[in-house]
């Protein structure tokens, strides 16, 4: 063997580099660094996907969350949905093999790199050497029971047993066995499950946390927020990594017909444009090109002007929708919500929405609330390198009624919840955690931030001036006595005169400060059915738009009827 | 005790509360015009050399939520004034403050929280009805203190002021009623500090120098004013000022000669304005060779001859010229700083020496 190089030897070793230890090396990117995250990240992945699949099938979600400690820090871990189901062949690609399902075309979702649900069920075994068990119904009044494990060294779906039995509606269920830790707080599983609620107020959740709670979020929307759809990336979103995969793999016989068909905003004259730019020949074939020519056709498209992204292709909760989930999960006595119009980033359309809840329940000391959102996930961890978080504190507070010290969070009753939708998030890691920085999408939150502060502004003015209004009543109330008192003392009317007198003019004189008060107000945008509640029988009555799959009736699992994968 | 004003200013109490009362009964805000008794509003008349109170007048209104308070504790002032009145009863304005002070029903708040708040309504009742804080059957804490060859009747009892042996005659807020049965007093010596008063008994300066001593105990007090005033003007006796020579010192000097701001409008009764400045000057540091005891000027005390240098008053050449030494100098002299050469040296030195050269300041 001493023929060997050593560069044949460091082959066999890249090779050998299995899924799990792909796992091992990236576990803390992938949101599993910790026993505490890692049960945090599994439930998020998996509810994740269950909202995204209602909402691509058009279904108003509803979601079972439950968690049970089986083991000292081991927990089973149950979501169930009411979504479309999967087809019987789809399921052990979609939960047992990583990175199954990557796509170039580009659309908005809760998921992104087609890790998630499969890194939880690789984790599931990893840590507990348990099979992870799937639950699906298309509405066929068939349920096909899967028992699945990732096969480390192929990356390939496992089929432990396969059954089905006879059982109507629809949805999936996912029973993960992982090692955990529960907390409570800031950066619980409940606290999570509440953010989600209030961005995802079409969603009706119920949780049952290891002590058996139950926890119910209600729906207080009707109608799920427009379809996203699915666009072409735009050349100016491009990578040169990506623009090397895709002409790798394109069926497009020339230059400009890979541009035209694999892009959007691309039509035959830019495309041709670029070309001429790069030097290389329309009619090169995509699949001959160089590493060197490749490089100079990426250059080219950044210097080509292209039409922006279309926009249309986002999918936003929308101001209504926000200020519901935020009234019912934090009631906050004013609310205002701004929905930015579609932006664009580096070649990705993007939009802000920006919710401000004020007062009410909130906690008048400490720091405000922020709650981070990206496609309608929020975003738990990492909140300090998040650029959401840096627009926060650039913002001046003070000028709209907040305290803040230079610099510093803001502190008083007030919930700041910041939402970005995007086809592509720009995340600054793996982990998507925190949103990175970009110019385009910082002014857009700014402005968002602004355009509610100032209504809010003008809800604490007027709050504020209405709080003085009563001081003064109570004001002139108290000292009017001794007025009284004096003048009967000093002349020679009877005192009784007097307080009648001086009642009269007082209540006259306060009915006309209201009158100005009233006028003072006007044009302030108070609607009256935030600050009063919202009526709760408008809820949950929406089931006719949804098959009612009574989920939660799918047969109980017993711990023991387990393989434990070694 | 009866004053012959009494009927004219309980009626004039009276009239400010019907004013109040016709305002509530046809539906106005009730309020008060009162003169402004601030900075802006006092003009210094160079002719007779007193403070005046200008034109100038203010509301407080009831409605007003800054003057509500004010208000409330006007009239409660005014009531007690009426009362004092008709019980022929003369209060101090410290038994004034806690006789109206109670807590108000509903409230964490009595009507007046210190003396500070009741003293300066005080001011206002007087103007607003044309008498002086005597009439109103009120008196000031009596604050100062004299001797020397002067025999004054008070009450019926005779007084000798020579023979009250380091105690003196305390002198009360009102002195209109004194009548000076004898006087062998060629001047009055108006002393800042009780300790330099003490000194200059024990050295029986005033009965060796034929001086009427006047002690004031830093500002002077109303009735330490009037009784100067008094002396001056019945008995014909030249008055000389002697303080520290710093500008609160020079202060005290010019409400002396001129009236106070507080009080402007009672200038006339009270100031003395051919009284005269006889030290500490910053001449007499050089005169008397007294460099190595003087004190350097602290930022609150340059800021104070500013504010000085501003006043219409002090802009006659010796005083600004006197007030700018102090300031490049950076210096200020106390009275008793001239013990630094003997106990007896400012009663046998100084103060003769400076009065037979009439080294004065106007």
């Amino acid at each position: 063997m001493s023929e060997e190089f050593i560069a044949d030897k460091l082959a066999k070793e890249h090779r050998s580099i299995s899924v799990a230890e792909f796992f091992e090396r990236n576990k803390h990117m992938l949101g599993f660094s910790n026993n505490t995250k890692a049960l945090i990240t599994c439930v998020r992945e998996a509810v994740d996907n269950a909202l995204d699949a209602c909402e691509d099938a058009r279904i108003l979600p509803k979601i079972y969350v439950e968690l049970k400690e089986i083991d000292d820090e081991v927990f089973r871990v149950i979501i169930e949905d009411n979504g479309p189901g999967i087809k019987k062949k789809n399921i052990p690609n979609i939960f047992a093999k990583l990175l199954y399902g990557s796509k170039f075309n580009l659309k908005q979702s809760r998921g992104q790199q087609g890790i998630g649900i499969s890194a939880a069920v690789l984790y599931a075994q990893l840590s507990t050497g348990r099979t992870t068990k799937i639950y699906s119904r298309i509405g066929d009044g068939k349920t096909h029971i899967f028992k699945l494990r990732i096969n480390v060294s192929s990356n390939e779906p496992e089929i432990l047993s396969d059954e089905t039995i006879k059982a109507d509606g629809r949805g999936t269920r996912i029973e993960l066995t992982v090692r955990g830790r529960y907390i409570k707080g800031r950066q619980s599983i409940e606290e999570y499950i509440k953010q989600t609620a209030i961005m995802n107020p079409y969603a009706q959740v119920v949780f049952v946390d290891p002590q058996g709670q139950q926890f119910e979020f209600s729906r207080v929307v009707d109608a799920l927020p427009i379809e996203a759809k699915s666009i072409k990336l735009h050349p100016h979103g491009l990578e040169i990594g990506i623009l090397m995969r895709m002409l790798k793999n394109t069926e497009a016989r020339n230059l400009v017909l890979f541009f035209t068909s694999e892009f959007s905003r691309v039509g035959r004259n830019t495309a041709v444009q670029i070309c001429t730019k790069s030097g290389l020949d329309t009619k090169m074939k995509p699949t001959t090109l160089s590493r060197t020519d490749t490089e100079s056709l990426f250059k080219a498209i950044k210097k080509v002007n292209i039409q922006a992204p279309q926009t249309d292709c986002l999918s936003p909760v929308g101001a209504e929708a926000i200020k519901k989930g935020l009234k019912k999960e934090m009631n906050p006595e004013f609310i205002s919500v701004i929905s930015r119009p579609p932006a664009v980033y580096s070649g990705y359309p993007f939009q802000i929405e920006v919710g401000l809840g004020y007062g009410g329940d909130l906690d008048k000391e400490g720091p405000i609330h922020l709650i981070r959102y990206a496609n309608k996930v929020p975003l738990i961890y990492e909140q300090s390198a998040c650029s959401i978080t840096r627009a926060v504190l650039k913002s001046n507070w003070k000028r709209y009624g907040i305290q803040q010290s230079k610099n510093s969070f803001p502190t008083g009753p007030l919930a700041v919840v910041i939402h970005i939708v995007s086809v592509w998030v720009p995340y600054t890691s793996e982990g998507k955690e925190a949103i990175a920085s970009y110019d385009d999408i910082l002014k857009e939150i700014n402005l968002a931030i602004q355009e509610a502060a100032r209504k809010m502004k003008i809800y604490i003015s007027k709050k504020v001036k209405i709080k003085e209004a009563e001081a003064r009543k109570k004001i002139f109330h108290i000292y009017c006595t001794d007025v009284i008192d004096a003048l009967a003392n000093i002349t020679d009317h009877p005192r009784q005169k007097i307080e009648d007198g001086f009642n009269a003019l007082i209540n006259e004189k306060m009915k006309a400060f209201e009158v100005d008060l009233t006028n003072a107000g006007k044009g302030v945008e108070i609607q009256e059915e935030f600050i009063t509640g919202i009526k709760s029988d408008s809820i949950s009555n929406s089931e006719e738009q949804t098959i009612d799959t009574e989920e939660k009736q799918t047969e109980p699992i017993q711990d023991n009827d387990e393989e434990v994968v070694q | 005790m009866k004053f012959e004003t009494d009927e004219f200013v309980a009626d004039r109490i009276k009239k400010l509360g019907e004013k109040v009362t016709t305002d509530i009964f046809s539906s106005t805000s009730p309020t008060f015009n009162l003169p402004v008794r601030a900075a802006s509003n006092i003009h210094y008349n160079k002719d007779d050399g007193l403070l005046y109170l200008g034109t100038n007048r203010s509301t407080r209104d009831f409605f007003n939520f800054a003057h509500t308070r004010k208000f409330m504790q006007t009239l409660l002032v005014a009531s007690k004034c009426k009362e004092l009145i008709e019980n022929q009863k003369t209060a101090s304005i410290r038994e004034l403050y806690y006789e109206l002070k109670h807590n108000i029903p509903g409230t964490k708040e009595n009507t007046f929280e210190g003396q500070d708040e009741s003293d300066p309504l005080i001011e206002d009742l007087e103007t607003m009805t044309d008498s002086l804080r005597e009439q109103l059957h009120l008196k000031a804490d009596s604050s100062g203190i004299l001797f020397g060859k002067l025999i004054i009747e008070d009450m019926g009892d005779r007084i000798d002021c020579s023979k009250l042996g380091k105690s003196g005659l305390a002198i009360p807020s009102i002195v209109d009623d004194y009548k000076f049965l004898q006087c062998d007093a060629d001047y009055v010596l108006v002393v800042e500090t009780k300790a330099m008063v003490d000194r200059l008994v024990e050295e029986k300066f005033h009965l060796e120098n034929n001086a009427i001593l006047v002690g004031l105990g830093g500002q002077a007090a109303r009735g330490a004013r009037r009784l100067i005033k008094l002396l001056n003007e019945r008995l014909k006796l030249p008055v000389y000022v002697f303080t520290d020579g710093d500008p609160w010192g020079y202060y005290i000097y010019s409400v002396v000669k001129t009236g106070s701001m507080n009080l402007a409008y009672e200038s006339k009764r009270l100031a003395t304005p051919n009284c005269r400045f006889l030290g500490m000057t910053m001449d007499d540091v050089d005169n008397f060779s007294l460099h190595k005891v003087t004190e350097h000027l602290k930022d609150v005390d340059k800021k104070r001859i500013n504010q000085l240098l501003s006043y219409e008053w002090f802009k006659k050449p010796h005083w600004v010229k006197e007030l700018k030494a102090m300031l490049s100098k950076g210096i200020r002299i106390e009275q008793q700083a001239l013990a630094s050469k003997s106990l007896e040296f400012v009663a046998k030195e100084y103060l003769p020496q400076k009065i037979a050269k009439k080294d004065f300041i106007d």
